[in-house]
């Protein structure tokens, strides 16, 4: 029963990328060409409300679920595995139009192509891997 | 009344609210969000620690993440059932005379059919397509270490800089598949 929540988000999350169309391929080629507001409009109200969220966390200290501190995880500092790895992964969300969430959102949605785009993603997974230790980080 | 209203394609700020409110409860639930970890969970579940070490770790703290998956997809298929709208999607006219140039038809849904639906994995073409799509997308985010949701808004959230510059590589990466390899792939 513990885990029924994190059900419920990820059903929220489930229906807000399908009603706003952020899972929708048409729409990630519309940003990639710059000729809509609307997939910015998403991700810069998340970002901006996530920096005031995070912003007020830190400030009041306010505790989670567990009565900890809220846990904030620092992202290794290096650039060569972001901005290398981010590149490979926006190839593949340009000829996708999905990132991981919405791949599974899509296979729900009945999208079978999506279940393909799922087995690329977990063999693309599997693949780093395999060879991450002869890769630049 | 309500139901009608949320049938209706929901405005951009109001999902990136909702997409806030997400990386929120998922903090207080003492957790993060980041979708694409699910990836490496699904391939340690089906062993392949035996024989990679990146995949030799306890999943099982991961099993709460793997739940949120599986509410992804049940969302996914009650926004097509009970939520569906009939109005066709309002993309851009640009958008759609420049892919009906690269023959994609837009058939005013939220995926072109003829890369998604059934029908068309009889391809052998789109399948390749799809499949090399998700590999650029499996391996990318994981040398990353995120995707769209670990980075873009989890990262940046939290004022970090790596994950400014991993969607500045999302971007480069975006850009030159749309731009420069859309033309030769289709």
């Amino acid at each position: 029963m513990k885990f029924i929540k994190y059900i419920f988000t990820g059903i929220v999350f489930g229906i807000v990328m399908a009603k706003s169309e952020a899972m929708s391929w048409f729409r990630i080629q519309e940003m990639f060409r710059f000729q809509s507001f609307h997939m910015y409009g998403i991700i810069g109200t998340a970002v901006v409300f996530g920096v005031i969220a995070v912003f007020i966390i830190k400030k009041t200290g306010i505790k989670d679920l567990n009565g900890q501190p809220v846990k904030f995880q620092n992202k290794d500092k290096s650039w060569r595995k972001y901005i290398i790895g981010g590149t490979i992964f926006g190839l593949g969300w340009a000829l996708t139009g999905a990132c991981p969430g919405p791949i599974f959102v899509g296979i729900g949605y009945g999208y079978l192509g999506m279940a393909v785009v799922a087995i690329g993603a977990l063999t693309g997974t599997y693949l780093y891997g395999v060879v991450k230790d002869k890769l630049p980080h | 009344m309500i139901l009608e209203l949320i049938k209706q394609p929901w405005p951009w700020y109001i999902s990136g609210l909702i997409i806030a409110s997400i990386m929120v409860a998922l903090l207080f639930f003492g957790k993060s969000f980041g979708f694409s970890s699910n990836l490496r969970t699904i391939c340690s579940m089906m062993g392949a620690g035996k024989k990679v070490r990146f995949f030799d770790f306890n999943w099982k703290t991961q099993k709460w993440n793997l739940f949120f998956l599986v509410g992804a997809v049940i969302g996914g298929c009650i926004a097509s059932t009970f939520l569906a709208s009939n109005a066709p999607l309002n993309l851009s006219k640009s958008t759609i005379a420049d892919l009906a140039r690269l023959g994609i038809q837009f058939d005013g849904g939220l995926n072109p059919s003829q890369l998604f639906d059934f029908k068309s994995l009889a391809s052998v073409k789109v399948i390749s397509l799809l499949l090399f799509g998700g590999i650029l997308v499996g391996f990318g985010s994981r040398y990353a270490g995120g995707c769209t949701s670990g980075h873009a808004i989890s990262g940046l959230s939290n004022l970090q800089l790596p994950s400014l510059v991993a969607v500045i590589g999302f971007f480069i990466g975006g850009l030159i598949m749309t731009h420069l390899l859309f033309p030769i792939l289709f």
